[in-house]
């Protein structure tokens, strides 16, 4: 074997096992690194009442209240299997909406309602110009 | 292969071609941001602010481009020691962190009207931040060592933190679909695009027309890396022949 040829092998297993590794921690992270928390890991036992956490969802249709301070609202973040109603007191991004990605740093209270310090918008994938906003209906709905 | 690997060889392609590169490069990106600033319609709710994508799509991907042609520079050097190879990494790794750079600052620009925050650790903006660090720790690290004597190669250590720091490249493609994050999934991928054609065609333009730029930028830093180290070997040469 040339010394070419057996640098080229060594190179190539050290890259797989460099590889090997990168994908084992990845995996091992997959839990750690995630942004936000979804409802369903919440309701599932995820959250423990006055932990800080991100929880991130879609806001439910028609459930956006503004409470009669002006400054509250109250909305419904789910995940298409699990629901978490969410409280927050302040000023919302402007892509924030209902049937909409958000995503919201806060705690859980004791009565199961998620209290957001913040809330971020989320933005999906898609881009179409204005025109077109009746036809996503043929498109696959948006991941959260 | 190894016809090109002689730089003699390769001046002699790279001269003509630099011109061409560059000023058909210029002209696709001014064209591209022509189109994308006054051709297409905004965005159906972000409206105006989504055109910044006709340059962070370009640079995010030369971002990550760049960093894998260097990747495999570092592997051809180590295996088959060609004299270009150490050459041709030293010349990508600086293009390759500015796009890297541009990527990060459009997109923080970008994502304050569109998600409310400049920046936020999330899997997509962590691991570019870990692309800009490995570009600055690989040009630290060749401009440390004394190119010009080794004729432009890299050490073996440099190389091999080329071929590692490419592990980095799959994490941030995938870094969206791992883990979720506030950054949105892929738009184009293998099966299609989610951005709609109307929005969509400019980005061609710009895209091309980056990686145009950016193969000008490399050719003229390669070319001008080989003038160096003939200029220093002279010299050497001279230095000899007075003693």
């Amino acid at each position: 074997m040339k010394a070419k040829h057996q640098r080229l092998v060594l190179a190539l297993v050290a890259l797989v096992g460099v590889a090997g590794a990168g994908v084992l921690a990845a995996s091992a992270l997959r839990d750690e690194a995630a942004y936000f928390r979804t409802p369903v890991e919440v309701q599932g036992g995820k959250a423990a009442v006055g932990e800080a956490m991100r929880l991130g969802g879609m806001v439910a249709k028609g459930s956006i209240k503004r409470q009669s301070d002006g400054l509250t609202i109250r909305f419904v973040a789910t995940d298409g299997k699990a629901s978490v109603p969410v409280e927050y007191t302040g000023i919302v991004p402007d892509l924030f909406g209902e049937e909409s990605g958000m995503v919201a740093d806060g705690r859980m209270r004791a009565d199961g309602t998620f209290v957001a310090d913040r809330i971020l918008a989320k933005h999906d994938e898609r881009y179409m110009p204005p025109q077109m906003v009746e036809m996503p209906k043929n498109m696959k709905a948006p991941a959260v | 292969m190894h016809a090109y690997a002689n730089p003699t060889r390769f001046l002699a392609i790279a001269r003509p071609l630099t011109p061409w590169l560059l000023g058909l490069g210029v002209l696709l990106v001014l064209a591209g941001a022509w189109a994308g600033l006054t051709q297409v319609p905004g965005d159906y709710k972000q409206g105006e602010t989504a055109r910044i994508l006709y340059v962070h799509v370009p640079a995010a991907w030369l971002g990550m481009g760049g960093w894998t042609s260097l990747a495999f520079a570092g592997l051809i050097q180590l295996v088959w020691r060609h004299p270009l190879s150490g050459i041709a990494a030293r010349a990508i790794a600086v293009p390759g962190m500015l796009f890297t750079a541009l990527c990060l600052a459009t997109g923080s620009i970008w994502g304050k009207p569109t998600w409310g925050t400049w920046w936020e650790w999330d899997g997509r903006m962590t691991s570019m931040l870990v692309l800009l660090f490995l570009y600055a720790g690989f040009i630290a690290l060749t401009n440390g060592e004394d190119g010009q004597r080794q004729g432009g190669s890299l050490s073996r250590g440099a190389a091999i933190y080329a071929l590692v720091g490419a592990i980095n490249i799959p994490i941030i493609n995938r870094s969206v679909v791992w883990w979720n994050s506030l950054h949105q999934g892929p738009s184009i991928t293998l099966r299609g695009s989610s951005i709609d054609n109307a929005l969509l065609w400019p980005l061609g333009l710009t895209l091309l027309g980056f990686s145009l730029l950016f193969g000008a930028i490399v050719l003229m830093r390669m070319r001008r890396i080989i003038a160096d180290n003939r200029v220093a070997a002279r010299l050497r040469r001279l230095a000899d022949e007075e003693d």
